[in-house]
């Protein structure tokens, strides 16, 4: 029977502390927190959450080996569906996915399973836990093209049935958004993501770093020249975007694109790197979404003054609640209803301010969020020295534009099914370039789909 | 790691280096650029390609040794190699596309400033490959830092050379030859292609506006990932603000803002530098052009 105790309290770094470092925000359980978090769980027959996970992760069953006091097996099972249990635990909107289902949730606290599924996957790694094994080599080839959640996902299922599996990285470290986008005191990159994706080099997968697929080689290339007998496009949404405002051209002005690459993927915050960054004084970041948070945490982090300038109200923050909440309690300064209409610059061209208008919510939109409109005659300006541009981000169109017959709508997102199949044979896609911007675990799950689409594929080619 | 297979020191602080990297020997095209990363501590750089032989799969850059990377980068030898090798990025020069016919009958002017020579010669080199012979006018403080001349002779009877000093060929600026050879001189050219330093390319584009000769200039900007990720490559073209990573680097002269286009290169000097530069504008009384 399950203990009617409240949710344990996961312990976290002093923010005054954390807010001048780079070290990890939350600590997570040691198992004594986890073994008694754990024993919360109903164990439900019809279990809600595993429904909510977008990869089906087995989560009564992990967590009954955690009550069991065998964490080893707990991470076995976690492992037949994920091979990211670190990182999903600590990135994933669990909030809206597997607690948001759970059903202790609808009088109470939702069991914390992203805290206990993080706490296996920390656990399991350290402890040196042999998770999945693939199967003999099945005379199979597939390139992946992008490590990031969505490839890495499809190149272990692949692997784990006996496909050879290359993955293609445009960047020097794989990992795609893991490692360049999702800060260090979120997501630490050599403990937690250098470990997971050496599981999934463990696995029998190559990953060939330094290839631009559509430049270095294209995807034809890839099929006719290199053997591979499909091709599954995991290749994100990076290309950023910009208001279109005057001014954003001013020294000072760049994407959050650029500032977290900087700092996550070139480590521009030790010194001991060559990569330059600029924060001035103060840095007003443009966005309410992760993105913005993790762009304003980390220039709070530098050093600087940090705001955040949002068109809507606080209830419309697309961003993940406990990242708000942990931004607040940083002192970042929150600019609800204000929406930038030009970047001012000194005689030298360098930003020296915002001219911003207050804005007001009005009816609905079609995503039914609230649309926020100027109030006439209120422009203010902000004074600044760096603006971040946090508006969103959409799929680079180098693969497709380089590809014939493979089809992109009109937000440049490839035209795929739910099982990954595009208009062009034999290639499949996934994640954030076929979703647009969205989240780690739901680019997983497209991964994992599309690996069974490519199995059946190349089955029936056979 | 992409080895160095040979190195070779051209001028003072300026070297060249032929690197083995398969895959990009194998699709690079004249008018592209690669990015290279010296060690794990080291900055995503971006370098023109100077040449590239792709059945030996090996590519050619010269690299200067002004920063903390590319000082680094100088101090390889032979044997050593690079982390990372990434290319080729950006649009392959127009003149590629050119149907034979078209490009019989244009007639190129080439203006290479310093180390501009690096990814001028692959372009002359595909259209002496095609019969096309160009004229080159190779632009340096002086003579020891003009850079392949012997291998554009190989190429074109049609080299030129300016040197700020006299201490070799013309003595001025690149575009004052310019405007002797075509009206002085007589001759006809139907398309200039300027590479070096921005404030050169400013100053071409600037003179051959004036004898109405369409030009094209390649925008050595900042870059981070070069494949179109970060933005920190924003130039302004005809009123547009473009991606030089992406859709160029080789872009339209004559619609450039090129002031933008070199404050935005001062970027990430540190605030310090920024100071002192500054401060020394204000003594002098003169513009500053550190980095330029």
């Amino acid at each position: 029977m399950a203990n009617k105790i409240p949710r344990v309290p996961v312990r976290e770094q002093d923010p005054k502390v954390r807010a001048t470092n780079f070290e990890e925000v939350c600590y997570g359980y040691n198992l004594e927190e986890a073994s008694l978090e754990a024993t919360r769980c109903l164990g439900c027959k019809k279990p809600r959450c595993v429904e909510a996970c977008p990869v089906s992760v087995k989560i009564p069953d992990f967590i009954h080996c955690i009550v069991e006091g065998d964490v080893a097996a707990a991470a076995r099972v976690i492992a037949q569906d994920s091979l990211l249990p670190s990182v999903c635990g600590r990135v994933c909107p669990q909030e809206t996915q597997c607690e948001g289902a759970c059903i202790l949730g609808v009088k109470g606290e939702p069991v914390a399973i992203g805290k206990l599924e993080r706490f296996v996957g920390d656990w399991g790694r350290e402890q040196g836990v042999a998770l999945a094994e693939a199967a003999p080599h099945n005379g199979h080839k597939v390139a992946v093209v992008g490590s990031g959640p969505a490839g890495l996902a499809c190149a272990a299922d692949l692997a784990k049935i006996g496909y050879g599996v290359t993955v293609f990285e445009v960047l020097h470290r794989a990992g795609g958004v893991l490692q360049y986008g999702i800060p260090e005191f979120r997501l630490p990159k050599e403990r937690v993501v250098g470990p997971e994706i050496e599981n999934v080099r463990r696995l029998g997968v190559k990953i060939e770093t330094d290839v631009v697929v559509g430049r270095t080689v294209t995807v034809d290339q890839l099929m006719d020249e290199e053997g591979f007998e499909a091709v599954f496009i995991g290749s994100g949404a990076g290309l950023p975007r910009f208001m279109g405002i005057p001014g954003e051209n001013l020294n000072g002005v760049v994407s959050a694109n650029e500032f977290l690459t900087r700092t996550n993927l070139m480590h521009a915050y030790d010194r001991q790197y060559d990569t330059p960054i600029y924060t001035g004084g103060r840095v007003v970041v443009v966005g309410g979404g992760n993105v913005a948070m993790d762009a304003v945490r980390t220039a709070k982090r530098l050093g600087a003054e940090a705001s955040i300038v949002y068109r809507r109200s606080e209830t419309e923050l697309p961003a993940r609640r406990e990242e708000v909440h942990h931004a607040k309690e940083e002192g970042i300064d929150f600019r609800m209803l204000t929406n930038p209409a030009e970047i001012l610059g000194d005689e030298r061209g360098w930003v020296k301010g915002i001219r911003c208008v207050r804005m007001e919510l009005g009816e609905p939109d079609a995503s039914g969020r609230r649309s926020p409109v100027e109030i006439p005659g209120s422009e203010f300006e902000i004074p600044c020295d760096v603006v971040i541009m946090a508006l969103g981000t959409s799929p680079n169109p180098l693969i497709a534009a380089t590809t014939p017959g493979l089809e992109t709508n009109r937000r440049g997102c490839v035209e795929a099914t739910d099982e990954g199949a595009t208009t062009r044979e034999g290639v499949f896609a996934g994640g954030d370039a076929v979703t647009g911007a969205a989240t780690v675990i739901l680019a997983m799950g497209a991964g994992r789909r599309a690996a069974a689409a490519i199995d059946a594929y190349i089955r029936s080619k056979n | 790691m992409f080895k160095i297979l040979k190195k070779s020191e051209l001028a003072p602080s300026i070297y060249l280096m032929e690197v083995e990297a398969p895959r990009v020997a194998h699709a690079a095209q004249p008018g592209q650029f690669l990015i290279v990363i010296v060690d794990e501590k080291g900055e995503r750089i971006p370098l023109t390609i100077c040449d590239y032989d792709a059945a030996k799969g090996t590519v050619t850059i010269f690299i200067q040794a002004i920063g903390a990377s590319t000082m680094r980068i100088a101090a390889l030898n032979e044997g050593d190699g690079f982390a990372d090798f990434v290319g080729p990025l950006g649009q392959p020069s127009e003149l590629i596309h050119y149907s034979p016919e078209r490009l019989a009958a244009t007639k190129f002017m080439f203006v290479a400033g310093g180390l501009g020579a690096a990814p001028v010669y692959p372009q002359v080199k595909w259209l002496a490959e095609r019969g096309v012979q160009a004229d080159v006018i190779i632009g340096a403080k002086n003579e020891s830092l003009i850079l392949f001349e012997d291998e554009f002779r190989a190429l074109t009877p049609n080299v030129h050379i300016a040197t700020d000093d006299g201490s070799k060929g013309y003595k001025g600026l690149v575009t004052n030859l310019l405007k002797e050879l075509v009206v002085e001189q007589g001759n006809r050219y139907d398309c200039v292609v300027a590479i070096g330093p921005m404030i050169m390319m400013k100053f071409v584009a600037l003179t051959t506006k004036e004898l109405g000769i369409p030009t094209i200039a390649s925008l050595n900007t900042l870059m981070v990932d070069g494949t179109g990720m970060c933005g920190a490559c924003r130039v302004t073209v005809g009123g547009k603000t473009r991606f030089a990573c992406v859709e160029g680097p080789e872009f339209d002269a004559h619609q450039v803002d090129f002031d933008e286009a070199m404050r935005r290169q001062g970027m990430y000097r540190t605030i310090e530098e920024r100071r002192r530069a500054a401060e020394a504008e204000r003594v002098a009384g003169h513009k500053c052009n550190i980095g330029l």
